[in-house]
């Protein structure tokens, strides 16, 4: 079984590596702020149609930019799942979402998180799914990309106050990278049997003579954005474990390849902008070697199965079998587990709630981590680069000279934006955590006992304030507690995090590049790599460590006491 | 902040006329990518691949009995048994997809586990050793088709008892049934419950 | 020069021993008084250890009163090692301080009352002056110096010439010459006239002369945080507060493990703090402005006074290095090697020539060919026997005389050269353009023969000298620029260390090549003024490079003020001295290396500290975590690696840990980590291993043997 993973995950990341490469080519130059050559004035024709000028923006007038349009955008998805019941393309008549599940949603959607309080299938109107949840499945993409797109030019401008447009960055993301990606996917995927219509659900006798009602839907269209954009947000309740989501080991390979396609290309993107491919690279590598890592402690986590099951007189050699579909199997679905809380997808295809307590404790992990390694569409590597920067700071002091990264000069103004960063999702996880399991109302949405309850609560603040969405699933958050906490976790572990990393980018746009020489820390081989990685790795466990022992470690702790 | 130096009139203009664009924007891409491409896609798949994109749905002289790839409830001693289904409402429900959320160390994991492999022992004979995690342990979506091949050969003595079908000639079927997984030996192999079941012939 | 550069180029320390007893009593008494709240919300990370404190003694008292959630003794011992942890930072601090200020102690030496002669109108020699308090000058008003007395004020000769004792402030023990106008007309208060007189000009107020500004720096009254500190200092807080959080919402979350295992006793608020003080990087945070002082005051022992601090840091980024050729990459004094006749002469008739000419010239140079020629021609006596008045007249120049119909022509800016009259003869020496230009107004030629050597010797990277005689060239001396030994070896560790070396000299271009090579730099600028060496440091600052650069004379001070980094040589004018960032007091132009290397150190220093700081927090967690859990998750007690007694010992013994090792490392952190010439990639490298991977291992060690001693001691 472990073979089996080994191959996996070989072909995984040899199919991801090789199509990183020309995805960061295909990045580089809308990172860059232009299009090549033949397709301008295609462009030209877009964005006057879109009454865009593309004009540069400093970095106040981005963030604010990206501030109104996602403001409006979860305007309009609020109001679109209240207005539902009134709207076309409701087959099955589904009223308006309550209200506090709404705000919920809309703010789970803009912000990339794709938290899920609600059972799509019975819950979400059609026009809803189409119109509001996956427009912003591409939106939230393109904001996060946009974002990158800023941050990277901050790294390589000079002397500049120009960020980019903001509106020409979303427009061409999501039009010359996210839809034509997602026609070709959503195609596929159809073609391996996921659902893609308007009718109503099927109702039919099965072969035991009961009845059986099957939901139906535009799945595919919506599932090839969910995974290309990191959003995650499942059409049906079970999320990639449907298997009309999800229905065979390639269209599962395929989604974890989709999902890591463009956080993988953006790191190459990064290296061509920096006129230094080693430069993506490195941080490509740093990303890789966790999530090898990760993925190889969940597979063993999970096919050691369940000692308290086994002692029951089932094959324990299987692995934990609990929450997971037999056609992904333990490996597949170990492998799926990494890739989306590795990246801040969260699509499952296996109930993480039911993991073993190690199982579970590395995705919980990987999120607490920021959702870095390879994270969501664009704010994988901007949070990257933020820890890039605090580990350049620390390193370049040990080498005698004013730390600097690719040039810049990293002082006083970017390590109190940096400082912002690291502070703001640790502060939204643990105090959320700690509310939640003090007051009744969190209390009362636990549906695992002791430590385990404690667990999910942890993954749930974890979840939201990294814009992850998995969950487990257990804890019945579509409470006004819930929705409220976790709403404004996801908010602000979206948006406090974006404003600095843009105020940080205007910050090093404006300064001056310098010259590396044999005395500047080199940040592309393996010790700058080795570097980073440890950075992560080290702020990640000191700052969850404690709450991971008090959920996770004892859990699995007593689990194998016997 | 302060080495931010901004072209002002840029600046001024550009955020009076924050709103609007942001409008603009949002509802032309709401458009495009809200109606034009779903639909579009929808088009496609329902000329080139209507049987999928509706279902894959498995019809049985002239009557829908079931889609390939969602299981089915079945629970008589002569028909092969899925995994256990956590929908809500009621087992393999397939518009309330969902798994239990049972935590490892859950004492009702445990519970239900050892109520399915007495429920399982009592229905009739079974292979010698464990009982394959599988067959009684709760799957992901309760919507899962396969069952291992090892839990599907785990229930051949009872069928064949049942069905009065020689024991070798029914493990020689569903061997026939299984399919490989990547990369993986027999002990990884599944089988479609529904299609296994279909197949089933009566003694 | 040469001798003192030498010096230095061996790194000369002048450096008090690490624990001096006569500041440690001082110390101790100030690490007391840095306990007052003022002093405290300078550092943030160590005022929360602060806090934490204070905190914890309310506890104790209360535990005393029966009213504590932790046993009394626990509270009690928590609480006096957090003011421990206090005390050793503020301890570090005062040492910091205590060394500079017994260096500038020696310098206050120099602020004794001295007496002014201020000068009334004119304000020229010999108007009516008046005696008044020295510390009474303002700027602008004129005082007379008189030999024997001490220089009252910082300023400007604007009248007379003076040999100055300036070992008060360089160490060096020879006088100088400072005299009005040009690049030594500028006076250091405190030092002494030797002989003559000379009127100076104040150019600063009082209390703002260059040593009160050196002592005010060394004292840290001024001493300012440097932006890296600041960086740093930001996110040490933003580590403190993450820490602050995870303890905070550690109450929490115990209160619903204890409620959900329906075992074991919420954790207490005196272990909270225990762990909130050993989480927050104290180490680092303790240390951090011990480093900065002791940076400072490195630098001071090297002689160099920086204006601020921000100055030592960016020293540490430069990228290059413009180096003067002359006393830096060379002795300077050039050398005569070799005599190169002209077809027609022989060498003798050249040797005498050259010796005749060079007679007056008292110039190392010129020096250096009479030597020369006397080795050459075993006695120049003997070329002219037969010739009795030439003998006479010969013999008359070797006494020092000047006999009649002698006259010599001295070396002017116009002429370009110098020689003697010597009857009918007349022998020039000069550069070779100027020579040339010289013959072709007599009627006489120079061959491109004689061309040809002088370039072969410029190309060679010594200084042609042409000699001629009436208007015919006799041959071409060769003066040689001895490069100083190690030096090459020198610049080829700044190369390493990524730093360019850059040579800036007037020779021409042939010649600096020359030189350039022989030494190793990486690029050289020739026939170098004032303005191309300004656009040359443009240049490379435009293409991103700090660039550094020593410089003394007035027309240096725009460059200096471009440089990123800029030392001025103290015997150097007051304009270079203003427009300059660090002044050299030894006025030796290899000093810049030594900067760099000290800025280095100091940047070293930190980030070693904080990376160690953070390594440390690992084997924290593991001694504290299954101590303060054990209640009521025991299988917790599988994390408590280490094998520590009790989970009161290990507490303990992790914040005793935390404390002790501020004081174990102050040694560290005054005299800087080891400085490597290495580039970045091995250095990095170097510091991981020791300051990170021992940052990791070494407290699971020290923890352990605290547990270790406090259960053999039975104190726990």
């Amino acid at each position: 079984m472990m073979l089996q993973f080994f191959c996996l995950q070989g072909v995984f990341m040899l199919l991801l590596t090789l199509s990183a490469h020309p995805m960061g080519a295909w990045l580089a130059p809308l990172a860059a702020g232009r299009v090549s050559g033949r397709w301008q004035r295609v462009d030209a024709m877009l964005l006057r149609m879109a009454g865009i000028r593309d004009e540069g923006m400093g970095w106040r007038q981005y963030a604010l930019a990206v501030l109104v349009f996602n403001l409006l955008g979860a305007l309009l998805l609020y109001a679109l799942q209240r207005l539902q019941g009134l709207l076309p393309l409701n087959p099955q008549g589904m009223g308006a979402v309550e209200v506090g599940s709404a705000f919920n949603t809309a703010i789970s959607f803009v912000t990339n998180t794709n938290w899920q309080g609600y059972a799509g299938e019975s819950t979400m109107s059609y026009l809803t799914q189409m119109v509001g949840l996956a427009v912003q499945n591409f939106l939230s993409a393109a904001t996060g990309i946009a974002v990158a797109f800023a941050l990277m030019r901050g790294f390589t401008r000079r002397e500049s106050a120009d960020l980019g447009n903001f509106w020409a960055d979303v427009l061409r993301v999501s039009v010359y990278v996210l839809l034509p990606l997602s026609i070709v996917l959503a195609l596929v995927l159809v073609q391996q049997g996921v659902l893609q219509n308007l009718s109503g659900y099927t109702t039919y006798t099965t072969l035991a003579g009961h009845a059986q009602t099957l939901a139906m839907g535009p799945v595919a269209s919506q599932e090839a954005i969910k995974m290309l954009g990191t959003n995650g947000g499942g059409f049906f309740n079970a999320n990639s474990a449907h298997p009309f989501e999800n229905p065979t080991e390639l269209t599962n390979l395929l989604q974890m390849l989709a999902i890591f396609l463009i956080p993988a290309g953006l790191t190459h993107a990064f290296g061509r902008l920096a006129g230094d491919r080693r430069q993506g690279w490195a941080i490509y590598i740093a990303m890789s070697v966790i999530f090898i890592a990760c993925a190889v402690a969940v597979m063993a986590a999970e096919s050691q199965g369940n000692p308290l099951l086994t002692a029951l007189g089932i094959d324990g050699g299987s692995g934990n079998w609990e929450g997971k579909e037999v056609r992904f199997g333990m490996a597949a679905s170990s492998l799926f587990i990494t890739v989306t809380t590795a990246a801040s997808c969260g699509a499952v295809n296996a109930m993480h709630d039911s993991l073993t307590a190690l199982g579970g404790m590395v995705p919980m992990w990987l999120m607490q981590l920021g959702e870095v390694v390879f994270g969501g569409v664009g704010s994988g590597l901007y949070g990257m680069l933020i820890f890039a920067v605090l580990a350049v700071f620390v390193a370049g002091l040990m080498v005698g000279r004013t730390p600097e990264y690719l040039g810049k000069k990293i002082e006083a103004f970017d390590m109190k934006m940096v400082a912002l960063v690291i502070l703001t999702t640790p502060a939204l996880v643990l105090l959320g955590t700690a509310a939640s399991v003090l007051l009744a109302p969190g209390l009362a949405g636990l549906a695992n006992p002791g430590m385990h309850g404690f667990s999910e609560v942890l993954y749930a603040f974890s979840s939201a304030a990294n814009n992850n969405g998995s969950a487990f699933a257990g804890l019945s958050a579509n409470t006004p507690f819930y929705n409220a906490m976790l709403g404004i976790a996801m908010w602000l572990g979206r948006f406090a995090i974006i404003v600095p990393v843009l105020a940080m980018a205007g910050n090093l746009a404006a300064k001056k590049t310098l010259a590396t020489t044999n005395g500047s820390m080199p940040t592309h081989g393996g010790l700058f790599i080795s570097l980073l990685v440890g950075s992560v790795l080290l702020v990640g466990a000191l700052t969850y460590l404690p709450a991971l022992a008090l959920g996770p470690v004892a859990e699995h702790l007593m689990i194998w006491a016997h | 902040m302060q080495s931010i130096v901004a072209n002002p009139n840029l600046a001024s203009r550009a955020e009076r006329a924050l709103w609007w664009p942001a409008t603009r924007l949002l509802l032309g891409l709401t458009v495009l990518l809200g109606l034009i491409y779903p639909l579009a896609v929808t088009g496609l798949a329902q000329v080139l691949l209507p049987a999928q994109a509706n279902g894959s749905l498995i019809v049985q002289n002239g009557q829908v009995v079931g889609s390939a790839l969602i299981g089915q409830s079945f629970g008589k001693a002569d028909e092969f048994w899925g995994r256990p289904s956590a929908t809500a409402s009621s087992p393999y429900n397939g518009a309330a997809s969902g798994g239990s959320n049972l935590g490892p160390a859950n004492p009702a994991l445990a519970k239900a586990v050892a109520e399915r492999i007495a429920a399982l022992k009592a229905a009739g004979p079974v292979a010698p050793g464990p009982v394959p995690a599988d067959l009684v342990t709760a799957s992901a979506s309760g919507l899962d088709p396969h069952i291992s091949l090892a839990a599907a050969l785990y229930q051949v003595p009872r069928i064949a008892k049942v069905r009065h079908l020689d024991a070798g000639k029914l493990q020689q079927l569903v061997l026939q049934q299984a399919e490989n997984s990547w990369f993986g030996s027999q002990a990884t192999a599944r089988v479609n419950v529904l299609r296994l079941n279909m197949v089933l012939p009566r003694g | 020069m040469g001798a003192l550069s030498e010096k230095i180029m061996t790194e000369k320390k002048i450096s008090l021993p690490l624990f001096d007893p006569a500041l440690l009593k001082p110390a101790l008494l100030d690490s007391v008084r840095k306990l007052a709240l003022r002093e405290q919300l300078k550092n943030p990370v160590m005022f929360v250890v602060y806090l934490g404190s204070v905190l914890c003694s309310v506890l104790w008292v209360m535990a005393l009163q029966g009213q504590g959630d932790a046993p009394a003794w626990l509270t009690g011992s928590i609480a006096v090692w957090l003011w421990f942890t206090v005390l050793f930072a503020n301890f570090a601090e005062a040492l910091a301080e205590g060394r500079s200020k017994a260096q500038a102690a020696s310098l206050k030496g120099l602020k004794k009352a001295t007496i002014a002669k201020k000068l009334a109108a004119p304000h020229r020699y010999g108007a009516g002056f008046t005696l008044v308090d020295a510390s009474d000058l303002r700027k602008g008003d004129v005082v007379l110096v008189q030999h024997g007395e001490l220089i009252p004020c910082d300023g400007e000769v604007i009248e007379g010439i003076a040999s100055v004792d300036e070992s008060a402030i360089t160490g060096e023990s020879a006088p100088v010459i400072r005299e009005s106008g040009g690049d030594f007309s500028s006076v250091t208060g405190g030092t002494r006239v030797l002989s003559d007189w000379i009127v100076v000009c104040a150019t600063v107020n009082p209390g703002e002369t260059f040593i009160d500004r050196m002592i005010a720096m060394v004292e840290g009254a001024k001493r300012r945080k440097t932006p890296n500190e600041v960086a740093l200092t930001i996110l040490l807080l933003a580590l403190t507060l993450v820490f602050l959080l995870v303890t905070v919402t550690l109450l929490p979350f115990s209160v619903y493990s204890v409620n959900s295992a329906g075992s074991g006793t919420v954790i207490s608020l005196p272990v909270l703090l225990a762990l909130l003080v050993c989480l927050i990087p104290t180490t680092i945070g303790g240390l951090l402005s011990a480093i900065g002082v002791a940076g400072m005051s490195r630098l001071m022992a090297a002689n160099v006074i920086a204006t601020s601090g921000r100055a030592v840091e960016a020293a540490g980024d430069v990228d290059v290095l413009l180096l003067d050729k002359t006393g830096t990459i060379t002795f300077g004094n050039r050398q005569a090697s070799a005599f190169i006749a002209a077809a027609g002469h022989t060498p003798v008739q050249l040797a005498e020539a050259a010796w005749l000419a060079s007679l007056a010239d008292d110039t190392p140079e010129g020096k250096s060919i009479v030597v020369l020629a006397q080795r050459l021609t075993r006695s120049p006596a003997v070329l002219h026997e037969g010739e009795q008045s030439g003998h006479n007249t010969l013999h008359a120049l070797q006494q020092g005389l000047t006999p009649a119909g002698v006259s010599f022509v001295p070396f002017t800016a116009q002429s370009r050269m110098s020689g003697i009259n010597l009857g009918s003869r007349q022998i020039r020496k000069g550069a070779a353009d100027a020579i040339r230009r010289h013959i072709q107004q007599q009627g006489g030629s120079f061959s491109t023969v004689l061309q040809q050597q002088v370039d072969d010797i410029a190309s060679r990277g010594s200084t042609p000298l042409v000699v001629a005689e009436g208007a015919e060239v006799l041959g071409v001396v060769e003066l040689k620029d001895v490069v100083k030994p190690g030096i090459k070896e020198r610049f080829a560790q700044l190369r390493q260390m990524g730093i360019k070396t850059v040579m800036v000299t007037g020779d021409n271009r042939l010649t600096a090549a020359a030189i350039a090579a022989e030494a190793g730099v990486d690029d050289f600028l020739a026939e170098a003024t004032p303005e191309n060496k300004l656009a040359l440091i443009r240049d490379y600052q435009k293409r991103g490079q700090l660039v550094a650069m020593t410089g003394d004379g007035t027309n240096d001070a725009p460059a200096l003020a471009q440089a990123d980094v800029a030392v001025a040589m103290n015997s150097g004018t007051q304009a270079a001295r203003e427009a300059a960032n660090m002044v050299d007091l030894d006025s030796s132009p290899t000093k810049l290396i030594q900067v760099v290397e000290i800025g280095k150190q100091m940047l070293m220093t930190r980030g070693a500290l904080t990376t160690f700081s953070l390594a440390n927090d690992v084997a924290k967690y593991f001694a504290i975590i299954p101590a303060a859990f054990a209640s009521t998750y025991p299988q917790l007690a599988l994390l408590n690696v280490m094998g520590l007694t009790s989970p009161a010992s290990a507490l303990l013994s992790a914040v005793i840990f935390n404390a002790l090792i501020i004081v174990v490392l102050i040694p560290l952190a005054l005299k800087g980590v080891r400085y490597r010439a290495l580039g970045a990639e091995a250095l990095l490298r170097r510091n991981l291993l020791v300051y990170g991977l021992g940052g990791l291992l070494l407290p699971f060690a020290g923890i352990k043997l605290i547990d270790m001693l406090l259960a053999v001691l039975g104190l726990v």
